[in-house]
């Protein structure tokens, strides 16, 4: 529990509803969307505005409180579940957005505003924000900052880091920073718009952002094509990307995959099929239909069974919907589902998908892959059961060995979901030495006292794998 | 300092139960709750932005992921089943809006009514609230004939001019606020029942004998005959809603249907499963499915959405009993009134009338237990001069629940008066609605909102009625 007298600063600062203690309120911030993780925080609170951030961060450096930062809490890192006795911050009253600049084309944003509502809001201005993380009906703009969120759209579009221009966030020490700003162009040092971006909680804590909004497409439209093997799917994806035609989605699911979102959605997916493409391309109306149609021939020429090409658009973002719900639909299946996020090159697709079949069968372990095919990050989706520690452990030791395949593929251990507690041993496989020790001196120059977030993104590094073939 | 190796507070994994938990409600709970539906929730969190308390608070625990992280914390001994754990489990309004949200299927619903019973159990009660409880329960809710003698009670009360010599010498201002308020929007009660007030009115009908010899009284379809639909009356609706039942059948006759009404029939133990008292709903509802299904119909109506979803889930409520096979039968046959007028009824035949403008709210368990959202509209669309104009949030509770709006009137009121604020957006001379509750809701927001000059609540049947040709 938090010493008397901080409390006493926290509610003077927030005022007795923004902050809270009880049993009841430690558990419900005790998790975040990762199985199998959770502990209770000392207390949480609620800010409603920058200055609130900064002197609550100067309680903190003052009594060495280490502080969780928390959207929505919908991540799969373990990156927002605090440490025992931590203090979370939850910025879901922060929740405004500010402005929508025409001229500039951009939005500013509150760090807890819901993704979902802002696309709402600046599509009724006939703007578009792209970034789109399966979970946006809940996640926040801030945690998709703090971890780099990608998405569906992330082949067309690129992902939260490419939208992000300027950003106002509170050092540990209370000292209020702002970066870059409604600019295009802007090379005045370093660039730590970007470095807070994906920084998942440990540098800063973002009070406030600047985001790049492009024209709404006007018109989008969705397909599927259906395939009996796996390299079909992963020749057409090959395929369409070298007629140099680039759809806003590419979405990849295996047959497990296809089954259980057919069951949860009801939209008419083949259960037989090995494997199924859902692609949407968006655009001018004519322009879409002579993608589709040339997409269309590439999969059949590819060996797809079955192209269908949806006739109206809301038919097509009914075959987006069910995609985004896949991996909870994944869930019904066991007790627990662990996802990854483990990404390669977009032409490694098919030996990527491969290899995580062969992990999984080597290591007795259920593994439904589903993924965006377009840009490489694919979702290896373990289902299991907590409650049972020996087939936790194999789960373990199928994803060490996809990770590392991963990596000698060209890829990374983690595409879009941040490092977190869970990828915290593996990152040195990715960043090596020398990188780790690198991004550990600017974690210090940030925050010398290990407040933000500790025991996130660094973690003893675990031992590699050697993989037998 | 080493971020790598500061990383003291571990964050435990949660997979295993710890020690068995001690109270009395823990000990409850740990019987109740059903651990492989606890364990499917897998903290996605996208039940949030369908939950009406999460909403209004903005808090973790107020919401279904939250709830159900509490019920696992205390189930696991995670946390101790306080009062405030009781609180949050009292402030759900079972509206079950997160069931259709929820790509893992939880049984949300379940598992809160699991939750209550232990709560029910588990909780030392004084005598006194414990034998009020069961009296008006057991004693009044599920016992017809004393149903309808208070509800010829309440008449003379209404009629009498005791209603305004009570109001004039301010006994009722003994009573909270909001039970005043919703005491002057009650309509008219009757001590008539269906059964004896179509027979009062000289209406076609005839009497037959099931084969244990219990009476139905059958109404004959007009025209050919479409299908035989045994009538379920309701408690509420048959003192509160009379002329709504009478109208039910009216529409269910010019649709093609011979309306079977056994008075053998009982209330259909709903209140009672959500108030954790699940034997004594069982009883009811294997009464119910008893002699519904000697009946010989083919359909099993009801007019309130939450009677309906409860005669949906009689297979739940049966399953392991000696009437499980009942239960099922009458489970695959409840339908609510508005599906079986849209189809395979006959369209009806409506008159014109003048132009109105009308919105519609939707009975949470209409739409989502019984999933029936379509149907509702459709059928208003259908009246000559009718316009449909949706307001923002129908599918958002209207803070009716049952008897939640006596027991919780600060979240009951907040959800009602943001409910009458899109009411009020919509410019709708007519809110209409498919269940008792929610239209006694209606009236008292109409009535709080000051709008009881321009704005009236009906049943969608008694609407339908009114034009009938």
């Amino acid at each position: 529990m938090l010493e008397e007298p901080v409390r006493r600063r926290f509610i003077d600062i927030l005022g007795p509803q923004g902050f809270r203690d009880d049993e009841q309120t430690r558990v419900s911030y005790s998790y975040d969307a990762t199985p199998a993780y959770r502990s209770k925080p000392a207390g949480v609170v609620f800010p409603e505005a920058t200055w609130q951030v900064s002197e609550i961060l100067k309680v903190c450096s003052e009594y060495r409180i280490p502080v969780v930062t928390r959207g929505a809490g919908s991540n799969l890192c373990a990156g927002t579940v605090p440490g025992e006795g931590e203090l979370v911050m939850a910025m879901t009253r922060m929740n405004r957005l500010l402005e929508i600049d025409r001229e500039n084309l951009t939005a500013t944003v509150q760090p807890g505003l819901n993704t979902k509502t802002f696309h709402e809001e600046v599509e009724k201005h006939g703007l578009f924000y792209p970034p789109d993380p399966s979970s946006m009906v809940i996640c926040t703009l801030g945690g998709n900052i703090a971890l780099g969120s990608g998405g569906l759209r992330g082949l067309k579009y690129g992902t939260t880091k490419d939208y992000v221009l300027g950003l106002e966030a509170v050092l540990p020490n209370g000292d209020v920073i702002r970066t870059g700003g409604k600019l295009v162009k802007d090379v005045a040092g370093y660039d730590l718009t970007r470095l807070l971006v994906g920084s998942g909680g440990t540098l800063a804590i973002i009070t406030e952002a600047t985001l790049k909004l492009v024209p709404k497409p006007p018109f989008r439209l969705a397909m599927i094509a259906v395939y009996g093997d796996l390299y079909g799917a992963a020749r057409s994806v090959s395929s369409i990307i070298a007629a140099r035609i680039i759809p806003c989605t590419l979405e990849f699911m295996d047959q497990a995959t296809i089954r259980v979102v057919e069951d949860f959605a009801r939209i008419g997916l083949p259960a037989d099929a090995e494997a199924i493409l859902a692609i949407e391309q968006d655009g001018e109306e004519e322009q879409v239909r002579r993608d589709l149609n040339l997409i269309s021939y590439i999969c059949r020429n590819e060996g797809a069974l079955e192209v269908r090409v949806a006739e109206r658009p809301e038919e097509g973002e009914k075959i987006m919907a069910a995609r985004r719900s896949a991996l909870a639909a994944l869930s019904r299946l066991r007790p627990t589902t662990i996802l990854e996020d483990a990404t390669v090159p977009r032409s490694k697709i098919a030996d990527m998908v491969l290899a995580i079949q062969r992990i999984a069968r080597k290591h007795g372990v259920q593994i439904c892959t589903f993924g965006h095919a377009g840009d490489g990050n694919l979702h290896p989706t373990a289902l299991t059961d907590a409650r049972d520690a020996e087939e936790m452990a194999r789960v373990e030791r199928a994803f060490e060995e996809i990770f590392e395949e991963a990596i000698r593929l060209g890829g990374t251990i983690t595409g879009e979901h941040g490092v977190g507690v869970v990828k915290a041993p593996y990152l040195e496989w990715k960043a090596g030495a020398a990188g780790v020790e690198l991004m550990k001196r600017i974690k210090q120059a940030f925050d010398p006292h290990n407040l933000l977030n500790p025991g996130k993104m660094f973690a003893e590094t675990r031992k590699r794998v050697v993989v037998q073939r | 300092m080493n971020a790598a190796n500061v990383n003291a507070r571990a964050i435990e994994e949660d997979g295993v139960p710890r020690a068995a938990p001690a109270g009395r409600l823990e000990r409850a709970l740990r019987l109740a709750l059903d651990e492989d539906a606890l364990e499917r929730c897998m903290r996605c969190g996208f039940c949030q932005s369908a939950c009406p308390t999460f909403r209004v608070t903005g808090l973790e625990a107020a919401s279904p992921r939250g709830r159900i992280a509490l019920m696992k914390a205390a189930y696991d001994g995670f946390m101790p089943a306080d009062s405030a754990f009781v609180g949050q489990m009292e402030l759900c309004l079972g509206c079950r809006a997160c069931e259709p949200a929820c790509p893992a299927g939880v049984p949300y619903g379940r598992l809160i009514e699991q939750a209550r019973e232990a709560i029910a159990e588990g909780r030392k009660q004084p005598l006194r609230a414990r034998l009020m409880g069961k009296v008006l329960m057991e004693g009044v809710i599920a016992r017809h004939c004393v149903l309808l003698g208070l509800g010829r009670a309440l008449r003379l009360y209404q009629r009498s001019g005791l209603r305004a010599a009570a109001r004039r010498l301010g006994f009722l201002r003994m009573l909270p606020p909001h039970v005043r308020e919703m005491e002057a929007s009650l309509p008219e009660a009757s001590g008539t029942g269906v059964i004896r007030e179509w027979l009062r009115r000289g209406l076609p009908a005839r009497w037959e004998t099931d084969a244990q010899g219990r009476r139905l009284l059958v109404v004959p379809a007009e025209g050919e005959r479409v299908a035989r639909v045994g009538m379920f009356r309701g408690c509420v609706m048959d003192v509160l809603f009379l002329s709504t039942n009478v109208n039910t059948i009216r529409l269910l006759r010019a649709a093609g249907f011979e309306v079977v009404i056994p008075e053998g029939q009982k209330c259909c133990g709903a209140l009672h499963a959500h108030a954790g008292r699940t034997a004594f709903a069982r009883g009811l509802a294997a009464d119910n499915a008893a002699v519904f299904r000697a009946a010989g119909v083919d359909w099993v109506v009801s007019n309130a959405g939450g009677c309906g979803a409860y005669l949906k889930e009689y297979d739940h409520a049966l399953h392991g009993t000696p009437s499980a096979d009942d239960g099922a039968w009458l489970a695959s046959r409840a339908k609510d009134v508005s599906e079986l007028l849209a189809e395979p009824g006959r369209p009806l035949r409506l008159a014109d009338g003048v132009p109105l403008v009308a919105t519609y709210q939707d009975s949470c368990h209409l739409r989502n237990v019984m999933r029936v959202q379509r149907q509702p509209r459709e059928l208003l669309k259908s009246i000559p001069g009718l316009t449909l104009r949706e307001m923002r949030e129908a599918d958002l509770c209207c803070g009716s629940a049952g008897i939640y709006n006596v027991l919780q009137p600060e979240m009951s009121t907040a959800l009602l008066d943001r409910k009458m604020a899109h009411v009020k957006e919509t410019g709708a001379d007519i809110v209409v609605t498919a269940n008792p509750g929610c239209l006694l809701q209606m009236r008292w927001g109409i009535r709080r909102a000051g709008l009881e000059a321009r704005v009236k609540a009906v049943h969608l049947v008694d609407l339908l009625a009114e034009r009938l040709e």
